[in-house]
């Protein structure tokens, strides 16, 4: 079983909503659609379900053509990040509705129902309705509706986004267990590249239409093609820096930071892209550098210190385990993990990480 | 922390309470005044009791008004409702036909009521009158000021015109407010297209549809200046509404104290009514 997409193109009057995609989902994987909001997501999933044509391309599921194939027609179902169940059927025949159109006998539907009932922990809601439910519970109705067919394509489109934070962080975490054992694949449309690492698999991103690159999700994460898949598969956002290399010693254009690199790359000016968790107040790895800044911001979470702050014309984003109080405007250090740097050249093209 | 109290707060309230004091109590106080009481000139007044209440509950008079008036009521929304949300369903949902058929839908409502009347009573007129004029031509015998049959029809159709607008506009704005996703799930469970109007569309409009038939509920129960204009509740009593029937008895026969009880129970019956409809559709609802 494998969903190919040839060639996608997708425009809306003169405008371009999908450039040329060329994508291959093999069985049983999960596969995240990773790209900010009006990167093409939805309309990438769209035209994978059936529920809109591309206007160039075609796309194989199982070695058949199945471009223009309505959505009823193949053995889909989605989604969405609104709560999307039938306002005046109980979670019970929410659950059945996609069986009751295929002739399926009631008494297997009952069992089918229960089965995914089960699973998304909504037994004891089964004859509640939707409006009477929880937005968690809401979702994980619409879940169970999808489960329960046995799709061949599961498309999930930024199914957390209107959960609050803790039912965000539960149902996050359920998720690969649900879709682990079946014979299926699954599409994950999200913003947010920790849903990403979480769910693991493959990684698609997205930028303006473009699959930017596609892959295993850690190598994707580690590898990025270029400094756009880098961008959008960090979260906060990536610090990005104009470096110049002579010899051994890189060092920052604004400011007079100085490192050693043994990569081997001609001398010259390059980009270098650092994760904000490799900005720490603390010394990290053998070939820690220091940098001083003026703090802006010094944001604290429960376990985490993110801190803004200003190197050269730079402003910088760190991320460090534990709370760390800073002033607004305090001169600080902070120590960076070169080991963990993303070199790019002037074409944005990744050239090296160490 | 401490609460000081201020009561100056309630000089706010003097201004509202000044306004419904004399646009609703005042007046719904002397009506009460009138029901129970029978009135001669030089505002000499004598105790009656309930007198007026039995009188109008027993009168054959009143019992044929409100049936003439329940009827009315259960044809316009037999019709008005099923109707506008046919309409809103078939409207454009995009493009330039949005805001045509908007404003197309609009204008009835923007009509003085009386002008209404005016514009049907010429319309309807049999020699003149386009409709009526056509009517005969095409070899029905129609005429709305003789015939009883021909009144109600051409009521009706009036109220039709003037009303069914507001459930259009009223269900276009619930339907609009779907989001195109459940429209896609229901592709992807393949429901037919009466199964999405049925567990989709009617559900997510269920809120303003109940809004919707209130207030064609009250209007058309309470209906005045349409008929009497286009046909002064005749021929005979054919088309004399509760309202019609009520100026008629008030300021007619100046019959002021049975014309108050009626009033009043008139009232009584709006309220029960749109109280039980509401409470009843709002149900569930409140369980949430």
């Amino acid at each position: 079983m494998s969903l190919e997409l040839k060639g996608i193109e997708k425009k809306i009057g003169e405008e371009t909503h999908i450039y040329t995609t060329d994508l291959k989902f093999e069985k049983n994987t999960i596969n995240v659609l990773l790209g900010s909001t009006l990167a093409g997501k939805t309309t990438l999933m769209q035209i994978m379900a059936g529920l809109d044509k591309p206007t160039k391309g075609e796309i194989w599921f199982n070695d058949q053509n199945v471009t223009g194939v309505k959505v009823q027609k193949r053995n889909v179902s989605m989604v969405y990040q609104q709560f999307i169940n039938y306002p005046n059927f109980t979670v019970k025949e929410n659950i059945a509705s996609p069986l009751k159109i295929t002739g399926i006998d009631n008494q297997e539907i009952d069992q089918r129902v229960s089965k995914v009932a089960d699973l998304l922990k909504l037994t004891p809601m089964l004859d509640k309705k939707p409006n009477e439910l929880s937005g968690g519970q809401q979702q994980r109705t619409a879940l169970a509706r999808a489960l329960v067919k046995d799709s061949d394509l599961i498309l999930l489109d930024e199914p957390l986004a209107n959960l609050d934070f803790k039912l965000r962080e539960e149902l996050r975490e359920e998720l690969p267990k649900l879709f682990k054992d079946r014979d299926c694949i699954v599409v994950y449309a999200t913003t947010e590249p920790s849903d990403a690492l979480l769910i693991g698999g493959y990684t698609a991103t997205l930028l303006e239409g473009k699959v930017i690159q596609h892959g295993k999700t850690l190598e994707v994460y580690n590898k990025p093609n270029n400094l756009d898949s880098a961008k959008v598969f960090s979260d906060p956002p990536m610090n990005i820096a104009n470096i110049n290399k002579k010899g051994e010693i890189c060092s920052l254009l604004a400011d007079n930071v100085t490192w050693k690199t043994n990569l081997n790359l001609r001398d010259g000016n390059y980009k270098v892209g650092i994760r904000p968790h490799n900005i720490t107040t603390y010394k990290e790895g053998k070939n820690s550098i220091e940098i001083s800044g003026k703090v802006l911001i010094s944001e604290l979470s429960g376990s985490e210190s993110m801190i803004h702050f200003t190197n050269g014309d730079l402003n910088w984003v760190s991320l460090s385990e534990g709370i760390h109080q800073k002033d607004v405007g305090e001169e600080t250090k902070l120590f960076m993990n070169s080991d963990e740097f993303l070199y790019f050249d002037n074409n944005d093209r990744l050239v090296g990480n160490v | 922390m401490n609460k000081t109290v201020n009561q100056k707060a309630w000089f706010f309230v003097i201004p509202v309470f000044v306004l419904v004091a004399f646009n609703a109590i005042i007046p719904l106080m002397t009506v009460v005044n009138y029901a129970f009481q029978e009135t001669f000139g030089n505002n000499q007044f004598m105790w009656e009791g309930t007198r007026w209440f039995k009188q109008i509950l027993v009168s054959e008079r009143f019992h044929a008004a409100l049936g003439r008036q329940v009827l009315f009521t259960l044809i316009i929304l037999v019709i008005q409702i099923p109707l506008g949300i046919f309409i809103a369903l078939n409207m454009p949902k995009e493009g330039i036909g949005v805001p045509i058929c908007l404003v197309l839908m609009s204008m009835p409502l923007l009509i003085p009521w009386n002008v209404v009347g005016a514009m049907w009573n010429i319309f309807a007129l049999p020699d003149i009158g386009f409709l009526g004029h056509s009517l005969n031509a095409m070899g029905f015998d129609y005429n709305f000021t003789q015939q009883s049959g021909d009144a109600w029809f051409t009521t009706i159709l009036m109220d039709v015109w003037h009303w069914t607008s507001l459930v259009v506009l009223l269900s276009y704005a619930g339907l609009r407010s779907i989001q195109p996703a459940y429209y896609q799930a229901a592709e992807i469970d393949g429901a037919t297209r009466w199964a999405v109007f049925r567990h989709i569309e009617l559900p997510k409009m269920k809120k303003v549809l109940t809004i919707a038939i209130l207030l064609r509920f009250m209007d058309s129960f309470m209906i005045y200046t349409e008929p009497f204009v286009l046909t002064g509740g005749g021929p005979g009593n054919a088309t004399a509404f509760l309202s019609i029937d009520l100026v008629k008895m008030a300021l007619g026969q100046f019959d002021l104290g049975p014309a108050a009880a009626m009033s009043l129970i008139y009232f009584f019956i709006v309220l029960t009514v749109c109280w039980v409809f509401y409470n009843l559709m709002m149900r569930n609802e409140s369980k949430s």
